[in-house]
């Protein structure tokens, strides 16, 4: 039964994955950038919950609207004023540019709020549990994360099913130069991706904030775990990136069951696994 | 007509520069071989600093501008030589400045199945690939006792011999990987292999139509930037004497390479040393400042990589064949030599040579 339970816990951990990997898979689906900055921005969303919780002294899940805006402004600016120019120089030029405002970032939180871990304090919420038997209890919070990821995921698949610009989005991610000759402006889409992108990751920034704590140089961390869900999950696939999320999670809770402090190293080998016998991922290439 | 074609037509693998550049550049390097008779501790330690970040620079470029590798894992091979310096040297008790090239070696050999690993993944997925193989490298080290867990260790095998020697050692062996690895990128890319390299670069699928191994040339450029990696590490901790997996292994290596590789110019031999030379000055001149100096560097690099791409070697010397290292075959007709850059006339007929045209000089 104590397996029965690290594997709940793994699932609901995996639905924090997913909404980071969500947003990775989108910049990477639409304009093909890989985002070596994507952890560092869920890191900077929360540390703008805790500046927002200092600041007002509210529970941080109200901060969410408010981070999420500011998040999603942010990537729109960042992709129209660096990205957009980077990625026309070349697509290692993109690279080296995301790569670069990575360390911006790591070091600019650094300097604001020192190398100290911080946390953010949701209330009651955090510690409250669903016991189902004497081995098995769900987290309130857990349980949550993955509703809201599972919400995010279904919002976003019907934005890019049943919506003008998620038709455009898709347009661009098959041919972008067709969809241009049809009159979509590419330089205001991937602008839109990139602030969709980021608007998922404020959600998970701000959920992972407070069920752990964080510091200016975990946003590594973060996107190697993302990268690792979409690449479990198959690039291409939305809801791949939730079963790669379910798939490292499970690992992760597992290997530190096997002996604490294993559970990232498991969550790797898992990765690598994959990528030797199923490159392709779990769920082969399809459509979004 | 063959012959006489022969006369005319010619392969140009010199610039003027170059002939002076050469001895002036070894020039350079013996006086500054003279530093441990003359400089202090201190001095020797910031040159040891300078040069493996040349060293480690000219590794990336070799990787990421002459193979299209990009990688943000290379602190693999950094920490990989950095502790096998210390086996060798403290637990198997060999000379530890022998060590260096062991560190090499074994460096090397873990890029084999590194690659084969990372080379299922491309662009910036094979970056991001490359950075978790080298996160499970730091976390397996973590792990194991016998390496120093997660609380590292000292190198005390070179206290074996005085402090002012082991600083001079340390400082020619920094040297050596400087200057080795700038003639190593040199030489490689002059060879064959160099030209199948470049031709990789310009064009992959025009690359693989005349013969070129795409996967084979990527393969050994790895393994050789990986070894060449490895020892800088080794000498890096030599300098530092202390290693602690979560250093050894850390990000801020590639930070280093990559940030000094952009800015000084990709895909140049030129560039990495100007870049390493740039970022070096500013880490001191901004030491007091915290982390200021890594912002500072990374709003650099990200400008420069995007609105001055060729880094400020290339824009420096754009259009002209002033190459200090030429890698480059020029053509040469008669008496004028063409670079890659130059630009075709509108109208020109592809076919036409441009001798054809009124002389431009």
């Amino acid at each position: 039964m104590v397996w029965v339970n690290d594997i709940i816990q793994g699932i609901l951990l995996g639905g924090l994955y997913a909404l980071f990997a969500a947003g990775l898979a989108l910049v990477f689906g639409v304009m093909k950038l890989v985002n070596l900055a994507h952890g560092d921005f869920s890191i900077l969303a929360a540390y703008l919950a805790l500046a927002f919780v200092g600041l007002l002294h509210i529970n941080p899940f109200y901060t969410l609207i408010i981070v999420i805006i500011i998040m999603a402004i942010f990537g729109y600016v960042i992709q129209r004023g660096l990205f957009n120019f980077a990625m026309d120089a070349g697509p290692m030029q993109a690279i080296l540019a995301t790569f670069g405002i990575a360390i911006i970032i790591q070091n600019l939180l650094l300097e604001g709020f020192t190398a100290n871990s911080k946390g953010l304090d949701a209330g009651k919420i955090e510690n409250a549990v669903i016991t189902i038997s004497k081995q098995i209890a769900i987290g309130w919070f857990p349980l949550t994360t993955l509703i809201v990821s599972v919400v995010v995921l279904v919002a976003l698949q019907w934005f890019l099913g049943r919506t003008r610009t998620g038709r455009a989005f898709r347009a661009t991610a098959d041919n972008q130069r067709a969809a241009q000759l049809m009159g979509i402006d590419n330089r205001h889409l991937y602008g839109m991706a990139m602030a969709v992108a980021l608007a998922i990751v404020a959600i998970g920034g701000v959920f992972i904030g407070i069920r752990t704590t964080f510091s200016p140089s975990a946003g590594p961390l973060r996107l190697i775990f993302a990268y690792e869900a979409v690449i479990i999950g198959g690039l291409g696939s939305l809801w791949g990136t939730l079963v790669g999320g379910i798939v490292l999670g499970i690992a992760q809770v597992l290997g530190d069951h096997i002996h604490q402090g294993y559970g990232i190293l498991v969550g790797h080998l898992v990765f690598l696994a994959i990528l030797a016998f199923r490159p392709q991922g779990l769920f082969a290439r399809q459509v979004q | 007509m063959a012959k006489q074609s022969k006369d005319h037509v010619k392969v140009e693998r010199y610039t003027r520069t170059s002939r002076v550049a050469l001895p002036v550049a070894a020039a350079i390097v013996i006086a500054a071989a003279t530093i441990p008779a003359w400089g202090s501790s201190a001095i020797m330690k910031q040159s040891v600093t300078l040069l493996t970040l040349i060293g480690l620079a000219q590794m990336w470029n070799l990787l990421a501008g002459y193979a299209g590798l990009v990688s943000v894992g290379q602190q693999a091979f950094v920490g990989i030589g950095a502790y096998t310096l210390w086996v060798f040297a403290d637990k198997f008790h060999l000379n530890p400045f022998a060590s260096v090239i062991f560190a090499g070696i074994v460096a090397g050999l873990f890029a084999i199945p590194t690659a084969g690993l990372a080379f299922r993944l491309r662009g910036g997925y094979f970056a991001v690939g490359t950075w978790v193989i080298a996160e499970v490298f730091r976390l397996i080290v973590t792990q194991i006792k016998w390496l120093g867990g997660g609380s590292g260790f000292t190198i005390g095998s070179v206290n074996s011999v005085s402090r002012h020697a082991r600083e001079s050692i340390t400082f020619w062996l920094a040297l050596g990987v400087a200057v080795g690895s700038i003639v190593l990128v040199y030489f490689l890319l002059r060879s064959k292999r160099g030209l199948a390299l470049t031709a990789i670069r310009d064009n992959d699928l025009g690359a693989r139509g005349l013969g070129v191994n795409i996967t084979r040339s990527k393969l050994w450029v790895y393994i050789i930037a990986a070894a060449g990696t490895g020892m800088v590490g080794s000498v890096i901790y030599l300098n530092l004497l202390r290693v602690q997996p979560e250093a050894g292994f850390s990000l801020q290596w590639s930070a280093l390479m990559i940030f000094s590789v952009v800015i000084g110019g990709l895909g140049t031999i030129e560039g990495p040393i100007i870049g390493a030379v740039i970022f070096f000055i500013l880490q001191q001149v901004l030491s007091d400042y915290g982390t200021w100096y890594l912002i500072l560097i990374g709003a650099l690099a990200a400008g420069v990589v995007v609105f001055a791409q060729r880094g400020l070697w290339g824009t420096l010397v754009r259009k002209k064949a002033v190459d200090l290292f030429p890698v480059r075959r020029r053509l040469c007709l008669e008496t004028v030599c063409f670079t890659e850059e130059t630009p075709r006339k509108s109208g020109e007929e592809p076919g036409r040579l441009p001798s054809e045209e009124p002389p431009a000089v």
